[in-house]
């Protein structure tokens, strides 16, 4: 399937630059809480329903069980959107305090608005702030992260799908707020010991940009207080 | 998760409003509510806010081979997804009532209407068609689905461009938008659906039904139609007596407003700005310009001791 894209390839970006972010919270009246989370054309929304009841089969007796549902803007979901699901969920299931909420379910719904490149971290971005929005408790926030490598062994933060395209390897980290570790990684291509240490190091340092932005947008959101 | 129900209060206090022409937010009997289309970065994304209700549309294209009762004719194929971020009655892969009710109710108002010129999809007659595929997503349900999604997809429908293709003899080569301008359905006319709710078997009738106001109501009517006052579908559910009378009098009331939405679409289909919109007064918005993370400076390459082994570990196995 074919969509044909109106955005052409845009103006070369920085290696080192995160493109633009923006979020909306709360912008959808159903769910508990809902974001979108734009990082220069890369969209998504995401809704989270619950603490709710849960079925039965997939009821576990001292935590909360969480399901993650990404949804392909075409067509059916395939294994790409299984495995980031997995990327996703493991990375909530860190955070949240789910022994909080036991017997109950919690559904994460992430819908693609529009891929340019960096999507699993647009993706964790999203999530992180709907369960936000939602008041669910967490230990820590996390953001996404997305490096690329290309051949010359060049790192670009955020890549664009061109730049992603092009690259040797493209890698993926969740990272927490609290300690600037870790959370999560999905890696894609080959590179050596010493550049996912980069990476890593690289990535910590743009996450503290993105914890920034969310603690505007969250000072921002209760800045009326009643 | 089930949907939460609405309890026998709620249902006699909304019942007793629409009999004294009192709806919950304030709207008339026959008034809309706001529309609202954005269109996405891609070709043929659209999406579509009806108050509260949501909907998204995607339209992507594919060559097939067409069927071969209809050689020369492209394929119009529909795919409704009841997305679980809508509402949380609806579960995921499982096709419910109102998903095939959905769904039918698309395919007759947009391809039984013949608004497309599916002669105009074929490349090489018998051989090479394109297919055109309508995804349509629902983001939040705040009822009356149907009229959002035939909005969401005519107005994707209309927005998107296809790849031009060439023939040479039997090849049959297909541009990249760089090197070729992508090219547009040919759209007849735009079929849009109106929906109407009965209450108290069919004594008191409101448009564009809310949620809770679809959980009480006996019976629905969902009318098609476009500018030219044409009538392309009607589909009556919830299995009430219309007296003729009744219909045909809405009808013709129901027309001006119909197109009034016909020429909100076309306005909007208009501009065909594409950036993201974003609302950003409310203070639930935030964004901030392209941030760039310092890669000059030393990077400090967090190295435990248990690191160290590992890499004195790796080197032998290298060898």
């Amino acid at each position: 399937m074919e969509v044909c894209s109106a955005v052409d390839v845009k103006c070369i970006k920085s290696n080192s630059t995160l493109r633009e972010f923006g979020c909306e919270q709360s912008l959808l009246s159903r769910p508990d809480g809902s974001a979108s989370f734009i990082q220069g054309d890369t969209s998504v929304m995401a809704a989270v329903y619950g603490p709710a009841e849960v079925k039965v089969s997939k009821e576990i007796y001292d935590r909360a069980t969480l399901e993650v549902v990404i949804q392909a803007k075409v067509g059916l979901p395939s294994v790409k959107e299984r495995s980031q699901e997995q990327c996703v969920r493991e990375t909530c299931e860190a955070s949240l305090l789910m022994l909080l909420h036991p017997r109950s379910s919690l559904t994460l719904i992430l819908q693609v608005l529009h891929d340019h490149g960096s999507l699993l971290a647009c993706f964790l971005n999203a999530a992180c702030m709907a369960l936000m929005d939602a008041g669910l408790p967490m230990s820590c926030l996390f953001c996404g992260v997305t490096c690329a490598i290309a051949s010359d062994g060049q790192i670009t933060m955020d890549p664009t799908a061109v730049q992603e395209k092009e690259s040797r390897a493209v890698l993926t980290f969740a990272i927490d707020s609290t300690e600037q570790k870790v959370m999560m990684s999905s890696t894609k291509g080959s590179f050596s010991v010493q550049e996912l240490h980069e990476c890593i190091a690289l990535s910590q340092k743009a996450s503290e940009n993105i914890f920034k932005f969310y603690r505007v947008s969250v000072q921002r959101r209760y800045s009326k207080t009643l | 998760m089930k949907d939460t129900p609405l309890s026998n209060c709620e249902r006699d206090f909304l019942l007793k409003a629409i009999e004294e022409k009192k709806r919950l937010d304030g709207r008339q009997t026959y008034d809309y509510r706001n529309i609202k289309l954005r269109f996405g970065a891609d070709y043929g994304c659209c999406i579509v806010d009806l108050g509260k209700t949501r909907v998204m549309a995607q339209v992507s294209c594919e060559l097939v081979t067409p069927k071969e009762s209809r050689p020369n004719e492209g394929i119009l194929f529909f795919n409704l997804e009841l997305s679980p971020m809508a509402s949380p009655a609806f579960e995921l892969g499982r096709s419910s009532e109102l998903l095939v009710k959905l769904n039918r109710q698309l395919e007759r108002c947009l391809r039984n209407s013949h608004c497309i010129d599916t002669e105009s999809l074929c490349v090489v007659s018998g051989e090479k068609v394109w297919q055109i595929r309508v995804d349509v997503h629902m983001l939040n349900h705040d009822g009356n689905l149907m009229d959002a999604t035939s909005i969401a997809a005519i107005a994707a429908l209309s927005h998107f461009k296809r790849p031009d293709v060439g023939v040479q003899g039997d090849q049959v080569t297909v541009y990249s938008p760089e090197e070729r301008n992508p090219i547009a359905l040919s759209i007849y006319h735009m079929p849009i659906c109106v929906s109407l709710s009965f209450f108290q078997q069919g004594t008191y009738l409101l448009v564009d039904p809310c949620e809770r106001e679809e959980r009480v109501m006996d019976g629905l009517l969902m009318i098609t139609m476009n500018k030219h006052r044409e009538i392309c579908s009607i589909q009556s559910s919830g299995g009430i007596m219309l007296l003729k009378e009744q219909a045909m009098t809405e009808i013709t009331d129901l027309i001006m407003r119909a197109l009034e939405n016909d020429k909100k679409t076309r306005k909007e289909g208009g501009k065909c700005g594409f950036a993201e919109y974003m609302p950003l007064a409310r203070i639930t918005v935030n964004t901030t310009d392209d941030t760039s993370v310092d890669m000059t400076g030393p990077v400090v390459v967090i190295s435990d001791s248990e690191d160290e082994e590992d890499v004195v570990i790796l080197h032998p196995e290298t060898l």
